[in-house]
């Protein structure tokens, strides 16, 4: 049977890991090969990079990031943050990129999702969402949860997958840094709408929290600080999801 | 003693910790490769196009493994050993018996971290444990015409399951449906394994 997963995020900026990461014993903490590398010994089933860099270096910042990781780390990653069009997203994958993900770029051409995942195969390509209750109806928003546009999630979710790309990241603007868990009513919709694999992400406070996105057939959880903040490790966090009778990958 | 390796190159995706595993040399030049002691083929894109651009080097391939090097196959680089593919309408190598079939009435392509059942004990499978997690991403699988080169296999599907073969060994030709060069420290130890294979 195919392992729950556990993701790790990492936002990169210029190269450099940023929020302070806390691992101890690291020579620099804000190196994200050295970082990975640490999820990676800790068990963590895969790695996603936001990068979050602006400047007119972006590109050969990214493709430098990319290749050092591909050569060190030996489990998939996954790269994003502003990709705009389909060479941008080929280069990344060539350059060693397992997965790439898409979110603002999508929205304001779906058509991109559909040349992407026949570029790259559809098991490379993933749609990033973020989204917020706003009384009606989980609404989208891009521009990095600046911008809300009127598009209810349940749909996009289906046309995403329908377009072709191959995994949706979603992520709940309404849990995202509070610690009190998944937004599990969202996920759980979000996953009966489509046959793509969902992975949650905004909110993990507590191993229970994972088993909770889990319970509701999530693919996999994301998360960031509660890892870098050592709030728990990865391998407690799986030792307790095989002990509640999840199949994980344990060391 | 040392080997040389090489890891065939067919110009997509990046080979480089494959590379840095096995100490291996990236290339696609035939000199290179009859003058390897072990061949990898690594596995990125579709049977038809691949075969196609490996059309110059197929021969040199063949003789290798009938010589006896050591080959192994990664993902498609395993399923090229075999005929033919419901993939694509190219040849494949016919260095094993048999054929590439689609999965059928389960969610493709299998992507994700899944369980190696060991059959029986292979030299590229020392020290890794029955039921080990490695990383998979591929919607086609082998099938052997005999089924004793089937080292290894793997369940996967909700209600409806496949199980398939996903190590294959005969001789000194071995094939892994899995990555082991995603797949963290079990991967690292098979491709070490393939390292240390001497004659």
């Amino acid at each position: 049977m195919l392992a729950k997963r556990i993701i790790a995020a990492l936002d990169i900026k210029d190269g450099r890991v940023v929020k302070g990461v806390k691992f101890v014993n690291l020579r620099d903490a804000g190196d994200p090969v050295e970082l990975a590398k640490r999820y990676e010994d800790e068990g963590v089933d895969e790695i996603v990079f936001l990068d979050i860099t602006a400047s007119n270096e972006k590109r050969d910042i990214l493709k430098e990031l990319v290749r050092t990781v591909a050569t060190n780390v030996n489990i998939p990653f996954t790269v994003g943050g502003g990709l705009k069009d389909v060479d941008g997203i080929r280069e990344i994958v060539r350059d060693g990129a397992d997965k790439v993900f898409i979110n603002t770029a999508a929205v304001e051409d779906p058509g991109l999702i559909r040349e992407a995942s026949e570029a790259l195969g559809s098991s490379n390509l993933v749609i990033a969402v973020d989204a917020k209750w706003n009384g009606d109806y989980w609404e989208v928003y891009t521009h990095g949860g600046r911008k809300p546009r009127g598009i209810d999630v349940i749909q996009w979710a289906k046309k995403i997958e329908e377009l072709g790309a191959g995994e949706i990241l979603l992520t709940s603007m309404d849990t995202d840094g509070t610690e009190n868990g998944f937004d599990i009513p969202m996920l759980r919709e979000v996953v009966k709408a489509v046959k793509i694999p969902v992975v949650a992400s905004g909110g993990a406070g507590s191993p229970e929290h994972f088993k909770e996105a889990f319970a509701v057939d999530a693919s996999a959880a994301l998360a960031a600080s509660i890892f870098h903040y050592k709030k728990f490790t990865i391998g407690e966090l799986k030792k307790y999801l095989d002990e509640s009778g999840m199949d994980v990958r344990l060391g | 003693m040392s080997f040389d390796t090489v890891i065939l190159d067919f110009g997509i995706g990046n080979l480089s910790n494959v590379q840095k595993v096995t100490g291996g040399k990236v290339t696609h030049d035939t000199d290179d490769i009859s003058r390897a002691d072990k061949i990898i083929l690594p596995g990125v894109g579709n049977f038809g196009d691949v075969m196609e651009s490996l059309s110059s080097v197929k021969y040199h391939i063949v003789d290798a493994a009938k010589e006896g090097k050591y080959v192994l196959g990664i993902c498609l680089g395993m399923q090229l050993f075999f005929g033919n593919s419901e993939e694509g309408d190219g040849e494949g190598l016919g260095i094993m018996d048999g054929s590439v079939k689609r999965f059928e009435g389960v969610r493709t392509p299998h992507i994700g971290w899944n369980r190696l059942l060991i059959r029986r004990e292979c030299p590229l499978l020392q020290g890794i444990n029955d039921g080990s997690y490695f990383y998979f991403v591929h919607s086609y699988f082998v099938q052997p015409k005999d089924t004793d080169c089937v080292v290894g296999t793997t369940v996967y599907g909700e209600e409806h399951t496949v199980r398939f073969p996903s190590v294959v060994w005969e001789g000194n030709i071995f094939g892994v449906q899995f990555h082991p060069e995603k797949s963290s420290n079990n991967g690292l130890r098979l491709l070490k394994n393939f390292r240390e294979l001497s004659t």
